[in-house]
């Protein structure tokens, strides 16, 4: 039964638990081909660059999880239900083990996948939209989250033209859409699109048009950090020390 | 609830169900044995097992960390020295909802009595002992079967001291809940962990329609008390269970096997 003691609609529960502490969390979502990971990859460098210490933080990369999460993927187990647990214990570990230990140190952690994918991504799969939501409700809220906005067309030919053959789970084969495992793979990014387009004004996204070439995007993304964070990233946030 | 063809009922869910799951005709019973660490579960679990099967009925016992998908991993996980206590509450949750899709439904619907050592409570509880959010792990668990009996071996912590100490001989780092080291030795926080968790069960309790045992009472009594309810499950007199929130009514079977 859902909660009927709820105090607020589901729409304005707030996910997510505020960033109390000095370091500063940016995370890059979008579709697969959207760009965002080289786009993030740039932006690190920059902060680098500027003396900032900055960590990465990658969806799907716990190694305490792996061996499951590959036995889940090899021998085809997973439900949705499973799949979405196995994704939100791999975060947990990230968040618990990792990304909340260095923003309490004061780094800039960035994050390529947040729990905006689960939200997303599992829905599709069927999982319930506030079901997923409150799994996730544990994580610390992004002082910047980017989407890379693009055309499904455009994402698609820069991903089916030059990567390795496309896996199960990633084509959405287990939904049953297609035999076909490039048009599984389709109607699946397509219907994760249309998720992502859904939340993006709730969840407050920084859209990103990632149609422009890639020098104009990244010259966006740092317009958008300097004014969003710009004033506070001098005061408290880890530099490297000075060679 | 009753339908009136007298058809089965299908169970109920605490929360949202799992999504792209078969339901229909889950004839078996579902029964679950919940209860802290040394009290005695397993010892139960395996007699009333050999009962049920003498009386004719098929049994299919799980328990928790047993599942095919994440049973290793969380083997290996507990041997590290690096799981968050959110990190557990999710692994524990992944192992369930694995064994409820592939072993405890399919059982159910071939007509089995399924007997689980642990279930979602136990998942609750160690998350809330360790300071998470109840509304959360209520929510997150949601997808569970409301089962036919729920039952809660309780004991004090004195008794689980003396269980561990005569038993296995030394405290065990998870049940001391020694990741999150609520006191200075494995003794001390075994002693303030347990102690927090025996008082999460009794909340729990007051919630969900589950069954108080008192454990420090010997085997043969307990069982005796168990075998009792149990046999109820299998005489068709209606009964009303309540729900997490109260305000459900219970599904009843109309089977009419004698145990």
């Amino acid at each position: 039964m859902e909660n009927c003691s709820q105090p607020y609609p589901i729409f304005f529960m707030s996910v997510f638990v505020p960033n109390r502490y000095q370091g500063k969390l940016i995370v890059v979502e979008g579709i697969d081909g959207s760009g965002k990971s080289t786009q993030l990859s740039l932006l690190s460098q920059w902060l680098r660059s500027e003396g900032y210490a900055v960590a990465f933080s990658e969806w799907n990369s716990s190694p305490l999880v792996r061996q499951t999460t590959r036995r889940g993927k090899r021998k085809e187990m997973f439900t949705p239900t499973t799949f979405s647990l196995i994704h939100a214990t791999d975060f947990a570990d990230r968040l618990e083990g990792y990304i909340q230990p260095l923003l309490q140190a004061g780094a800039i952690v960035c994050a390529d996948r947040y729990a905006y994918t689960a939200f997303a991504r599992d829905v599709v799969r069927g999982v319930s939209s506030s079901w997923v939501r409150n799994l996730y409700r544990f994580a610390i809220k992004p002082n910047l989250a980017f989407y890379f906005r693009v055309p499904l067309d455009v994402a698609l030919g820069r991903i089916l033209g030059g990567r390795d053959a496309l896996k199960y789970y990633e084509a959405g084969m287990d939904l049953d859409l297609s035999r076909n495992i490039e048009e599984s793979f389709r109607i699946f990014q397509g219907r994760i699109l249309e998720e992502y387009e859904a939340m993006a004004e709730e969840m407050g996204f920084h859209v990103i048009d990632a149609t422009k070439s890639i020098e104009r995007q990244q010259k966006e993304m740092r317009r958008i950090l300097l004014k969003e964070l710009g004033d506070s990233l001098p005061n408290g946030v880890l530099e490297a020390p000075r060679a | 609830m009753r339908s009136s063809k007298g058809m089965p009922v299908p169970l109920q869910f605490y929360g949202t169900p799992l999504p792209g799951i078969d339901y229909s005709e889950l004839h078996g019973k579902l029964i679950v044995i919940e209860g802290p660490d040394s009290v005695g579960r397993t010892t139960q679990v395996t007699r009333l097992r050999v009962w049920l099967e003498q009386h004719g009925h098929a049994v299919l016992d799980t328990g928790m960390a047993r599942s095919a998908l994440a049973g290793k991993g969380i083997q290996e996980a507990k041997k590290g020295n690096t799981l968050g206590p959110i990190t557990m509450t999710l692994y524990y949750t992944t192992d369930f909802a694995d064994r409820l899709v592939n072993e405890i439904i399919p059982a159910l619907r071939a007509g089995f009595v399924v007997l689980t050592d642990r279930y979602i409570f136990s998942i609750m509880a160690r998350a809330i002992a360790r300071g998470e959010d109840r509304a959360w792990i209520e929510k997150v668990t949601g997808f569970a079967l409301v089962p036919h009996k729920v039952f809660y071996l309780r004991a004090s912590v004195k008794d689980l001291v003396s269980r561990v100490v005569l038993g296995r001989g030394r405290f065990d780092y998870w049940e001391s809940g020694m990741d999150l080291r609520f006191g200075r030795n494995m003794f001390e926080s075994f002693v303030k962990y347990q102690t927090r968790l025996i008082h999460v069960f009794d909340r729990l309790a007051r919630t969900y329609d589950i069954q108080m045992i008192d454990a420090s009472r010997p085997a043969d009594e307990i069982f005796h008390e168990l075998q009792t309810s149990i046999s109820r499950l299998f005489t068709p007199q209606p009964r009303i269970r309540k729900m997490a929130e109260g305000n459900g009514v219970a599904p009843r079977r109309r089977t009419a096997k004698k145990a």
